[in-house]
């Protein structure tokens, strides 16, 4: 290689790993501050408790969601492994909502429950045909299929 | 460089050669993306069985799912033509390098939209700012930006080197878009197709998948080649292959 080549050859491996670490390190300090969410427990333990808007992540409690009759309010209960938050929803719900779907609630606390005014569902990396999970809900029968079925059951 | 690329590679980025390659291999490019494209979107939209939580809206992975592979895909190409421009000045890479743009944009912008357009019903939001969501925009303005600044100088080799420098920083965005997921907290579900260990998707909706991701990789290569013998003739105006081509001679 001449010695031009070899001269830009280096000028741009030092430019492109300075801008690596560079890039590497805000990466890293941003892994501390982005929590997107809260999970019931730690709001419980008051880790929340300096923010007036927060999002609170968790499971759907089976059988907690109850639609009004003449509005768009539901009621629901947001768990996760020890902890249960009764939240309050005023809108449409995501087609994915329902029981033992993780989602992601925004919203403020008042008094001992949750007023959320936006409510996200998570989805997971699962792709399969409704028939070929039936299949597998019938040989799992006492397992439900969703993730996380440890926080599936009351806590 | 001679010592280090076999001989045929040297010759093949000679402009008149890669013209006359590129435009024989053109239309069976174009051809073969054609067909897989048909096969996969027939896979994907009739033949694939409906998802158990999502139904049928689920189909637009056959769309988002191959467009984003190939907007890091084309910026991996772009990074690595840049530096093979950067350092060996071969103008061949630099031409790869800024035709390959305005392909990796259309495709990150298709990308972003279809997920926007999936997530308003499933996730209950058009957009918001999780960590995967945010890189894949800043690759989009990356390659915004790459054209914007190659287009800004008045001297089209000079302005592809600037961009080419552009192009080489932003290629650290394309493991960070991947790893996202992992790496923080996000709305955005994590890797379903994994290279290592078991992929969480039934084979009836896989192939449609793979088959569309292969007709992407052909209609790259296809638009690549034409816009890359348009741009080379454009830049090579002064020389003799081009002007026999021009008047009309049996070159091509």
């Amino acid at each position: 290689m001449n010695p031009t080549r070899k001269r830009r050859l280096i000028v741009v491996l030092l430019v492109v790993a300075a801008a690596t670490v560079a890039v590497g390190l805000g990466v890293f300090a941003l892994q501390q501050n982005m929590n997107y969410l809260f999970t019931p427990s730690q709001v419980q333990s008051g880790a929340a408790s300096n923010h007036k808007t927060f999002r609170l992540g968790g499971m759907v409690k089976a059988g907690s969601i109850q639609r009004s009759k003449t509005s768009l309010l539901a009621t629901f209960t947001v768990v996760d492994a020890d902890g249960a938050m009764p939240v309050e929803y005023t809108g449409i719900l995501p087609d994915l909502f329902r029981d033992n779907q993780s989602v992601i609630a925004t919203g403020h606390m008042d008094n001992a429950h949750f007023v959320a005014t936006e409510v996200l569902a998570k989805h997971d990396e699962t792709y399969m045909p409704k028939e070929l999970k039936d299949a597998m809900a019938k040989a799992h029968k006492d397992k439900p299929m969703q993730e996380g079925s440890d926080a599936g059951g009351s806590p | 460089m001679s010592k280090w690329i076999p001989l045929w590679l040297h010759k093949l980025s000679s402009p008149p050669t890669f013209y006359r390659f590129a435009g024989a291999l053109r239309p069976w490019l174009l051809a073969l993306a054609l067909l897989t494209g048909a096969i996969a979107l027939y896979g994907g939209l009739v033949l694939a069985p409906a998802d158990y939580q999502q139904g049928d809206a689920y189909r637009i992975i056959f769309i988002h799912v191959p467009s984003a592979w190939m907007s890091l895909f084309i910026y991996g190409v772009m990074g690595f033509a840049a530096f093979l421009a950067l350092v060996w000045r071969i103008k061949l890479a630099e031409v790869v390098a800024m035709t390959s743009a305005p392909i990796g944009a259309a495709f990150t912008f298709i990308t972003l939209v279809t997920g926007s357009l999936w997530g308003k019903p499933m996730w209950g939001t058009w957009w918001t700012w999780d960590a995967r969501l945010t890189s894949e925009l800043v690759l989009l303005f990356l390659y915004l930006g790459v054209i914007g600044l190659y287009h800004a100088f008045e001297d089209r080799r000079q302005g592809a080197r600037a961009a080419a420098f552009l192009a080489l920083i932003g290629i650290i965005n394309v493991p960070i878009v991947h790893f996202s997921v992992n790496w923080w907290n996000t709305l955005h579900q994590g890797s379903t197709i994994r290279l290592l260990g078991p992929s969480t998707i039934a084979p009836g909706m896989l192939w449609p998948l793979l088959t569309m991701m292969l007709a992407t990789k052909f209609y790259y290569l296809a638009s690549l080649f034409g816009r890359v013998r348009t741009d080379l003739l454009d830049l090579e105006s002064g020389k003799d292959w081009v002007r026999t081509i021009a008047t009309g001679s049996t070159l091509q």
